[in-house]
């Protein structure tokens, strides 16, 4: 029954996980981006809802209606200009000006805001759980996330295939320059996807900001968890990523299971496997 | 006035001069064809025209006004629209998301919609659900083409349409010029296969090595004069325009 106990949270702290990844997925997808920075963004969002909570007095989950907008904005931004100029110069430039913001973030904050460790209050939903029987528990939180992750997924594959920015974000990702010849401009339609991919970014920093404390220097430690998530699942595919996820977050907890310190060994141990046996993911696609 | 007009156009990609000095024009509802063997700068013309690459030199008009300067997508908000080489449609976006994505709002009031491309094509209609690689080379084509209409051109480039498809198909392709001239198009089209061009073109025009070596129309034309222009024999000189 441990186990089960241990299947269950893992699968929940897939939702954790998944909701992290799918906005490195998209980058990738459509710009073709790897966002080194990803992490350390996740970790403003958090720190920037902060402030939100203690000024406006809202409950954490409002706050994350502000956060996530302003986040939409800042996304728009610096893929106009900043990505988008490293991307003119070529593909390994993103990288270095990615880790770049990276440092700079995780500067900035440390400067800002001290090395403390902080997290969102969220009151008693911290501890908040239901029972399924007498060993199983299913911690309400984690349920929440989950069923967030699983909305903002939806939502996301939404908007891609139905709406006409989402056609357009797709033709792009497919050929950038057959996009700009039938009128596309391509450049604000990267804008647009990275202000979908901040949004998703600040929900998990958020996410995760409820679920355990954060510092400035964390960031990079968590962009190892949306990376093998997105390679687990399948590069470029938004279900992939949430199978991938899932996979991660069994992983750790069995693997903690058996020894309270195997747990996050046993996750990079299945994202090895992977990468070995099956490179392309468990569900390779294309951003659809 | 011509409706597109390119002046003294010269193109560099690196060291390789791909244009050197071409112009052109073509009058509104005027088909002009621009043909050449491999190498000879059709397609360099015709992206630099579209907005894919920028000219060392030169200028390119519409109506008038110069849009050298502009990028691509505004290319098309004017009504410059490009069918390339290759055809280029979107693998992961159906048939009619393919054509949908070639509509433009600044473009939308015109002759061509989804209803008159599948009028067009009546085939697409029970396909446009597919994804685009499980079309023939001929429809593929014929999608690239609608997908183009879509932003109602004003001019269509044309680059390549016979590229890997068999005679007859080229030649369904091509019956549908005049369709397209009746609602209003102006195209320029490029071509290697020289009787395809001739046969649909009112004017054409031969380049060599990136310069024009012959001008005319089809009908004026001697099969020698074209040869001579097409690989670069003595006495094409004198017809350099």
């Amino acid at each position: 029954m441990v186990w089960l106990n241990a299947l269950i949270q893992g699968l929940l702290l897939g939702g954790l996980y998944a909701l992290f990844a799918c906005g490195l997925s998209l980058m990738f997808g459509v710009m073709r981006v790897v966002n080194l920075a990803h992490g350390d963004f996740a970790v403003l969002a958090a720190f920037l809802a902060l402030p939100v909570i203690d000024v406006l007095h809202v409950p954490v989950l409002a706050a994350a209606l502000l956060v996530a907008p302003a986040f939409a904005l800042l996304g728009y931004g610096v893929q106009r200009l900043v990505i988008q100029r490293s991307l003119d110069v070529g593909p390994l430039t993103t990288l270095l000006v990615t880790f770049g913001l990276a440092i700079v973030i995780q500067n900035g904050l440390l400067q800002g805001l001290s090395a403390n460790s902080r997290s969102l209050d969220i009151g008693p939903l911290a501890s908040a759980s239901f029972r399924l029987n007498g060993q199983v528990s299913v911690g309400t939180l984690s349920l929440l996330i989950f069923a967030t992750a699983v909305v903002v997924l939806l939502t996301l594959q939404a908007l891609l295939s139905r709406t006409a920015m989402g056609r357009r974000i797709r033709a792009a990702a497919d050929d950038q320059e057959a996009a700009r010849i039938v009128g596309t401009d391509t450049r604000h339609v990267f804008g647009v996807a990275a202000a979908i991919a901040f949004a998703t970014i600040a929900l998990a920093g958020m996410a995760f900001g409820m679920y355990s404390s954060f510092d400035p220097s964390i960031g990079p430690q968590r962009l190892i968890f949306a990376f093998e998530a997105v390679v687990i699942g399948g590069l470029g595919s938004l279900w992939g990523t949430l199978a991938g996820g899932m996979v991660l977050g069994v992983a750790q907890t069995l693997g903690a299971q058996v020894d309270p310190s195997f747990g996050v060994l046993a996750g990079h141990m299945v994202f090895l496997a992977v990468l070995a046996f099956r490179p392309a993911g468990l569900i390779p696609a294309r951003v659809t | 006035m011509p409706l597109l007009e390119v002046r003294d156009l010269t193109v560099r990609h690196g060291q390789l001069q791909a244009l050197t000095g071409v112009s052109l024009a073509v009058e509104a509802g005027e088909t002009l064809a621009i043909i050449g063997a491999n190498g000879a700068g059709k397609s360099t013309l015709l992206r630099t025209i579209a907005g894919l690459h920028a000219p060392a030199a030169g200028s390119v008009v519409l109506d008038g006004r110069d849009v050298t300067r502009l990028r691509p997508h505004r290319r098309v908000a004017e009504g410059i629209v490009l069918v390339p080489e290759g055809r280029r449609l979107f693998p992961s976006l159906t048939v009619e998301e393919n054509l949908l994505v070639g509509a433009h709002r600044d473009r939308g009031a015109g002759a061509w919609g989804l209803a008159r491309v599948l009028e067009l094509f009546p085939w697409m209609g029970e396909r446009r659900r597919q994804l685009t690689v499980q079309l023939s080379g001929g429809e593929q084509q014929a999608v690239a083409i609608g997908r183009a209409l879509m932003a109602n051109p004003r001019v269509l480039l044309l680059d390549e349409v016979s590229l890997g498809l068999a005679p007859a198909v080229v030649r369904r392709l091509y019956d549908l010029l005049p369709e397209l001239l009746r609602s209003g198009v102006t195209v320029l089209l490029v071509e290697q296969d020289v009787s395809h061009a001739l046969r649909v073109a009112d004017r054409a025009q031969c380049l060599l090595e990136g310069r024009t070596t012959l001008e005319g129309r089809p009908s004026e034309l001697t099969a020698d004069q074209v040869e001579a222009a097409y690989f670069g024999l003595r006495g094409a000189v004198a017809w350099s325009g």
